[in-house]
């Protein structure tokens, strides 16, 4: 590796794979960083040694993984497996761990491509043993071939949670019922925006057909369900939920959840980006323009680690990125730019049709995020509850870092990502505040594993 | 009842100055333009040290030690207070020879806290140390404890006893106004005859906003902590010569700081680690302890704190009648906040202070504002 680039971009998803490919391309030096192994990001995770058998399975877009792989291994681009980011600054300099090394380069521009990650939602019981998050669950089938046994439940809602419901009977596992917690009203206020929707109907053709194979599978899928929760003394034995006015319950060992997924927005908030409170995903994200352009000259951002689109658009957001980035080093015109990503911007015009819709349909209840029961874990590095949380906000510390500072919710190993945003709503709701972008808890760099030694091994030359 | 005094800044020394001045009867009002514990009241390293003060500082922080014994007695909550002793270790014999010099100038000033141990005894106290250090300086009862939740201390107890605590409530302006002190704030205007200065890093812009301007500096010193492990560390230590502070918590986090700075940009009120400083800390944990070096870093920060250019604070009355003036602790104001409090409170309510204060007076900087003076000229 080299100490500079003229483009780093972090993250080999769909999003850093055309970019990527596409600077390379054009001539521009291009060093690709990713922690895991292989090219592919979430959605082609563990793609060049995945068996045909478990690609079937998986569905079809791993076609598109394999050409965009492809494309990016025959371009000049330089690519960096395990190679995890643990700090970024807007003067393009980054902290690096390369296969256990740690080390500092630097771009004239850099590229987040990082993606997203699952959105933690407590709720009582989520720390069981036997429960875990759909997406991991997902991992464990991308990576290992692994499934879980027979009689999961699958809870939550969001396109993802069908899709690994469509993927594990595909697999011939035995769900026992999905539990749907998006609300009955979701339909309606999505409704009025079906039309316009309609323009980019595959993504609804598709949920349509997941949706009918997971019932011609006959599985139960239990529509605005509430208070869901899961028991056990050790680990999970049962999940238990309201539906209407009656609370039910089903015997399982294993529960997977999703809520959606959420930009991973740990580097750029370390690197002090701007950011904006998205109401309708429901979440932070990085403030940037069609280009990817962010509040910083050096930083740009593409794919779901800027606002949640999807692998498509991840692709043509990245390319766009990508073609602002060549125009801004002088490789390309702002005519040939503009020639060059016609289609690009053409097909991102289109797909925000589908967004009113889509994120309406799976916008998550309220009370799920803000109503948990006083004793339910909140954080779960330190064990702090909910109940001891409100307490500290009756008490005046009406800022999700006051409660932070109290009761250390967040200072545990995973630095707040899985409690970050549950505190915020709490606090919200207690203190009758909006959320905001100032609503989270504020990032402490490294924003990776990093240790002692590692970092000792950093700029030999500098003395007391 | 009309509010007496306004402090502006409700870090420890505001805080801590409305308690003491509440506990003598006084009405005090506290603005802070943000929440309490925002800036390095909130986020310091906690270290109660009286270990290698400045000779002017001792007084104080003998005093302040004595409190900080007590806490309990004075704010109800023990802060998360402990005193194992804090530690500066010689790792070569002119360390050795630094520390001695330092035990026998503080015995010369009539004080016994800070004592030479030998390689046996810091050994026997810090037995996971690497082997080639020589000795040590240590005060026995010096410790730490959780700044957070001492600040919340003295915030709740001065509340309790009616002062008032305003937040958002950012002191712009200063004037006189029919003899009492005004402030302008975007949650209003208020008014009272004495006026204190406790805004930390910003006490400059209220200092030179009352024409008493200061060379304060505001710097924020940067702290790493690590994930949790298994206990093998009593003593806060620091190193003879060395930039560390070092203490493992009661949790089994590792805290380290050592007064690295990070990188500031005051008016975006933005602090960037500056990894290049922190890489020195790191290297300085592992020649002490090299067995660490697999410990993982959970998180890092920066404070901002006012810096004065010798190192000491500015405390005491200011120029002009009914204004008084505590802050430019330069990192190491922790400790000495129960005893600021104590002093201002003395000084607004008596006149004087039983502590000897001539150090810390803010005229000491007055020929440097005359230097400003006939630039401007
Ligand atoms: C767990 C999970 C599973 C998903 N599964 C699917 C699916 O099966 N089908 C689907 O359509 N969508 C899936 N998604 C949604 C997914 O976000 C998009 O489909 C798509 O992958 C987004 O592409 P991207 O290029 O923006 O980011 P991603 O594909 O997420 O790629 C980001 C890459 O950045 C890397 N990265 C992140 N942080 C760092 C760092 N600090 N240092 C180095 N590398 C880093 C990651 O390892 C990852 O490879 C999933 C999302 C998640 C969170
Ligand atoms: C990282 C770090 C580690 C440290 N470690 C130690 C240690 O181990 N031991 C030790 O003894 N000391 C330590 N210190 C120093 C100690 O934290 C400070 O000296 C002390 O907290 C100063 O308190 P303060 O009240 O003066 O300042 P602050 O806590 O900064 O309070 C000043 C307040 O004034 C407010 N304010 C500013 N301007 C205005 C305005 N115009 N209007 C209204 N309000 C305003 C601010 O919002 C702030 O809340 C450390 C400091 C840092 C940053």
């Amino acid at each position: 590796m080299k100490s500079h680039y003229s483009l780093v971009i972090i993250g080999s998803g769909p999003a850093g794979l055309a970019a990527a490919t596409l600077a390379a391309d054009h001539g521009l030096d291009v060093a690709l960083l990713d922690e895991q192994n292989q090219p592919g990001g979430q959605i082609f995770r563990n793609m060049e040694s995945m068996p045909a058998s478990r690609v079937e399975i998986l569905g079809g877009d791993y076609q598109r993984g394999q050409e965009l792989v492809e494309a990016f291994r025959a371009s000049d681009a330089h690519y960096f497996p395990e190679t995890r980011v643990w700090s970024l600054n807007t003067q393009g300099e980054m902290g690096l761990i390369e296969q256990g090394m740690a080390r500092m380069i630097s771009a004239d521009k850099v590229l987040i491509a990082n993606g997203a990650m699952e959105r933690p939602v407590p709720f009582p019981g989520w720390t069981l043993p036997g429960v875990m998050y759909a997406g991991a669950g997902q991992i464990l089938f991308k990576q290992a071939g692994l499934v879980p046994m027979d009689g999961v439940v699958l809870a939550g809602s969001g396109p993802l949670l069908l899709l690994l419901a469509w993927q594990y009977i595909r697999a011939g596992v035995t769900i026992q019922a999905i539990l749907d917690t998006a609300p009955l009203t979701n339909l309606l206020r999505a409704l009025p925006h079906l039309p316009r929707a309609l323009m980019a109907h595959h993504y609804i053709t598709k949920g349509l057909e997941y949706q009918n194979e997971i019932k011609r599978a006959g599985v139960p899928i239990i529509k605005g369900i509430s208070s869901l929760e899961a028991q056990g003394e050790m680990s999970l034995e049962r999940v238990s939920y309201r539906k209407g006015l009656q609370r039910q319950q089903i015997e399982t060992q294993c529960l997977l959840t999703h809520f959606g997924v959420i930009p991973h927005v740990y580097l750029s908030r370390a690197a002090g980006l701007k950011h904006h409170w998205d109401h309708h995903q429901q979440c932070l994200r990085p403030v940037s323009d069609e280009w990817g352009e962010t509040s910083s000259r050096t930083l740009f951002i593409a794919g779901d680690g800027g606002g949640i689109g999807g692998a498509r658009s991840a692709e043509h957001a990245g390319r766009l990125a990508a073609f602002q980035i060549l125009y801004q080093q002088e490789m390309l015109t702002k005519q040939q730019r503009n020639q060059l990503a016609k289609s690009d911007r053409q097909w991102m015009r289109e797909d925000l049709h589908i967004r009113p819709f889509l994120e309406r349909l799976f916008h998550l209840p309220p009370a799920l995020l803000n109503r948990l029961p006083d004793n339910t874990i909140v954080c779960r590095c330190e064990e702090i509850t909910a109940g001891e949380i409100r307490r500290e906000i009756a008490s005046g510390h009406d800022h999700s870092n006051q409660v932070k500072f109290i009761t250390r919710s967040g200072m545990g190993a995973c630095q707040g990502r899985q409690c970050s945003q549950a505190v915020a709503q709490i606090v919200a709701d207690q203190s009758n505040q909006v959320i905001s972008s100032q609503s989270l808890y504020r990032v402490r760099p490294p924003v990776a594993s990093l240790s002692l030694g590692q970092l000792a091994s950093l700029f030999p030359e500098e003395q007391e | 009842m009309k509010t007496e005094v306004i402090i502006i800044g409700g870090g420890l020394m505001g805080s801590s100055t409305a308690l003491q001045l509440a506990l003598r009867g006084y009405k005090c009002l506290v603005l802070d333009r943000e929440y309490p514990g925002r800036h390095a009241s909130g986020v310091n390293a906690g270290g109660l040290r009286r270990l290698n003060r400045h000779p002017a500082e001792i007084p104080l922080s003998v005093a302040a030690a004595k409190i900080w014994l007590n806490i309990r007695d004075l704010l109800d909550s023990d802060c998360g207070t402990q005193f194992p002793g804090q530690i500066r270790v010689a790792e070569n014999e002119s360390d050795m020879q630094k520390l001695e010099a330092r035990a026998r100038q503080v015995e010369k000033l009539g004080y016994h806290h800070e004592e030479i141990i030998d390689r046996e005894e810091l050994y026997q106290l810090v037995p996971a140390l690497s082997p080639h250090c020589l000795g040590g300086l240590m005060c026995r009862d010096d410790g730490f404890g959780q700044p957070f939740h001492a600040l919340t201390a003295f915030r709740y107890k001065a509340s309790s006893l009616g002062v008032e605590f305003r937040i958002g409530a950012r002191v712009d302006q200063v004037d006189q106004f029919k003899g009492d002190w005004r402030v302008q704030t975007p949650v209003g205007s208020f008014k009272a005859p004495i006026l204190v200065n406790t805004a930390g890093a910003w006490a400059h812009q209220i200092s030179q906003n009352l024409g008493e301007p200061v060379p304060l500096s505001p710097g924020s010193p940067m702290m790493m902590v690590t994930e949790r492990i298994p206990r093998f560390l009593d003593p806060v230590l620091g190193a003879a010569s060395r930039k560390l502070s070092f203490k493992q918590m009661p949790n089994g986090t590792l805290l380290i700081g050592g007064a690295h700075m990070a990188k500031l940009d005051f008016n975006r009120e933005r602090t960037e680690i500056e990894w290049r400083k922190l890489a020195v800390s790191a290297r300085t944990v592992l020649a002490l302890f090299p067995q660490l070096k697999d410990v993982r870093i959970v998180r890092s920060w920066a404070g901002v704190e006012a810096f004065m250019p010798d190192h000491l604070p500015v405390i005491g009355p200011g120029l002009e009648p009914g204004i008084f003036h505590a802050f430019g602790f330069s990192a190491h104001g922790f400790q000495l906040s129960p005893v600021v409090g104590q002093v201002l409170a003395q000084l607004i309510a008596e006149g004087m202070s039983e502590f000897p204060i001539e150090a810390f007076t803010i005229e000491r900087f007055s020929s440097a504002k005359l230097i400003s003076k006939q630039k401007v000229v």
